[in-house]
């Protein structure tokens, strides 16, 4: 079946403990490009992006990639699917080598090595090296790294720049760039700078609801739209 | 001197025993969560089982003791995988009920053992009509530095260096080896990257129940017996090993191993024959425990944590 849609996610509920954290998120994400998936501190993305996954238990709803409804899948069924996750916070495994970590996530026998190590040369001078050992940013790569290595439809990509010295900054949005010719991305960012030079789409969380879905553009050149909806400059929530 | 020669060795081998049973429950309980109270009943089962096979054929003393080493691990290997299959995979993501069917398969697998051979020891290999049923040379001894070696222990030893190197290439250099490693780190996060981490749980309770059952024929040539308390007298020992070494961790485990059995061969001899104080080396190993637990409490090589 074909879609012009990569992923749609319908009135998904998600408690974590006793908190009712995703109150019927719907939003759809379509294919090419990057949507951002926006709100303030605390307000459900990465919980959004790990229910996505599977990775949380969903009360409610439904989640389709590419049409399929995967939604009772478990995580490693939905990830075969063509998606590659990179989580908030990073989660390379620390007591294996960076090659090891490339070569765990490597799906199929058939790595894009050549674009990993174009993107991040590093990672292949470092390839002996354990990941624990490494710098933030360095793991910041290896963790993009292993999303890229696969030949995936859709990336789920949580917060890649938080934490990140500017050049650093830099280093990933053209990565990100570069990744977003090849697949569909889902990117959660709170550098708006990073967020408006990369996204056409944007979907952000309040509530536990969407509370917009359309352009990026539109919503990040509008400081008032973008304080009301993110609250950056003001208090937070 | 001479003693101290013996006791060290004689150490080296109950700690290459309890290396063996270690490193599985270490693994099992690295990558699943579940601490497996039926890994006794491997150890058991295994020396039984080549204690039985012992008694249906006839051969020579090597051939039996081979037959029955191979039999015992095939046997511990299936049992393992069985029973992670049958009784620990349906409760996936609930680790207090796997934890206790484990203790219920401990307690009904040491009942059936209790009820299929009964209670007295057996002598392993059987080989009736046979003056000595191990092969001559393993009864014989060695003398080093001026202590008599029965050569069994360097049996035992080499076993469980073998074990150790074997286990260590495997983690290391297959795909296997490396999903575990992960698994034990973050074992949310392989599946995360489409892997069905699953799939490793029936091998590690495979591999555990193979090196359990294993331990348990060495047991029977150490003892000379198989005894149906085999199993747990074992276990409590190499629990320690594995809390002392770091879960997850087969160098851990390794080291871990021998401390517990030197610890516990010296103590006990040294308190019995200085402070007329049998029994010792079970306190010092307890407090052994104690002191690695207080200076380092995730054990001497902990999970790496991220
Ligand atoms: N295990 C948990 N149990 C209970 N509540 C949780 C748990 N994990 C997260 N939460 C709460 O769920 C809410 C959503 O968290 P989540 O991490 O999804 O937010 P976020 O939008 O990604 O935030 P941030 O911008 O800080 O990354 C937060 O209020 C958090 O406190
Ligand atoms: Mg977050």
């Amino acid at each position: 079946m074909s879609t012009a849609t990569a992923l749609d996610v319908n009135d998904l509920h998600v408690y974590l403990g006793e908190s009712h954290v995703l109150q019927g998120v719907s939003f759809s994400v379509a294919k090419g490009g990057v949507t951002a998936l926006l709100g303030r501190n605390g307000v459900g993305k990465t919980t959004t992006l790990r229910a996505l996954m599977g990775l949380v238990p969903r009360s409610r709803g439904s989640v389709e990639v590419q049409g399929e409804n995967v939604t009772r899948l478990p995580t490693h069924a939905i990830v075969r699917r063509g998606i590659g996750y990179v989580p908030e916070d990073r989660d390379v495994f620390a007591g294996l080598t960076v090659e090891e970590n490339l070569r765990l996530s490597e799906r199929g026998g058939n790595g894009r090595y050549d674009l990993v190590y174009d993107l991040f040369p590093e990672l292949r001078e470092r390839g002996r090296q354990r990941a624990g050992t490494l710098s933030g940013g360095q793991q910041q790569m290896v963790a993009i790294a292993r999303a890229l290595l696969n030949d995936n439809d859709l990336l789920l990509i949580d917060e890649p720049t938080k934490g990140l010295a500017p050049l650093l900054v830099t280093e990933v949005a053209v990565a990100l760039e570069r990744a977003a010719e090849l697949s569909t991305i889902l990117l959660v960012e709170q550098n708006l700078g990073v967020a408006k030079r990369v996204a056409e789409h944007a979907v952000v969380l309040d509530g536990g609801r969407v509370v917009y879905e359309g352009a990026a553009g539109e919503l990040l050149s509008n400081p008032e739209r973008v304080r009301e909806l993110l609250g950056v400059g003001g208090a937070g929530h | 001197m001479s003693t101290l020669v013996l006791l060290t060795i004689t150490g080296l081998g109950l700690g290459a025993l309890y290396f063996l049973i270690a490193s599985g429950l270490s693994l099992i309980y690295g990558l699943m969560g579940v601490l497996n109270f039926a890994h006794g009943a491997f150890i058991t089962f295994g020396a039984y089982a080549a204690w039985w096979i012992t008694t249906h054929v006839e051969a020579s003393a090597e051939a039996e003791l081979i037959l029955a080493t191979a039999f015992g691990l095939v046997f511990g290997a299936v049992l393992g995988a069985l029973i992670e299959l049958v009784f620990i995979r349906p409760l996936y993501r609930r680790p207090i009920e796997q934890v206790l069917v484990t203790v219920g398969l401990a307690l009904a697998l040491g009942a059936l053992v209790f009820g299929i051979w009964g209670a007295d020891p057996k002598l392993f290999p059987d080989r009736p009509g046979e003056e000595i049923s191990l092969p001559s040379w393993m009864i014989d001894t060695t003398t080093i530095l001026g202590a008599r070696i029965p050569n069994d222990r360097f049996v035992e030893i080499a076993v469980a260096v073998v074990v150790l190197a074997g286990l260590t290439a495997f983690l290391r250099f297959t795909r296997i080896g490396l999903i575990i490693r992960a698994g034990v780190e973050n074992r949310s996060m392989v599946t995360a990257l489409g892997i069905d981490v699953r799939k490793t749980f029936t091998f590690v309770f495979a591999v555990g129940g193979a090196l359990a059952a294993l331990a348990g024929v060495l047991s029977g040539i150490y003892f000379s017996t198989v005894d149906p308390g085999r199993g747990t007298s074992l276990l409590i020992f190499a629990f320690i090993v594995v809390v002392i070494g770091g879960f997850g961790s087969i160098g851990g485990s390794a080291v871990a191993a021998v401390a517990v059995g030197l610890v516990q061969q010296y103590a006990n001899y040294y308190a019995a024959d200085w402070l007329d104080w049998s029994g010792a080396g079970d306190v010092a190993v307890m407090f052994l425990l104690a002191g690695v637990l207080l200076l380092r409490p995730e054990g001497l090589a902990p999970k790496v944590a991220h």
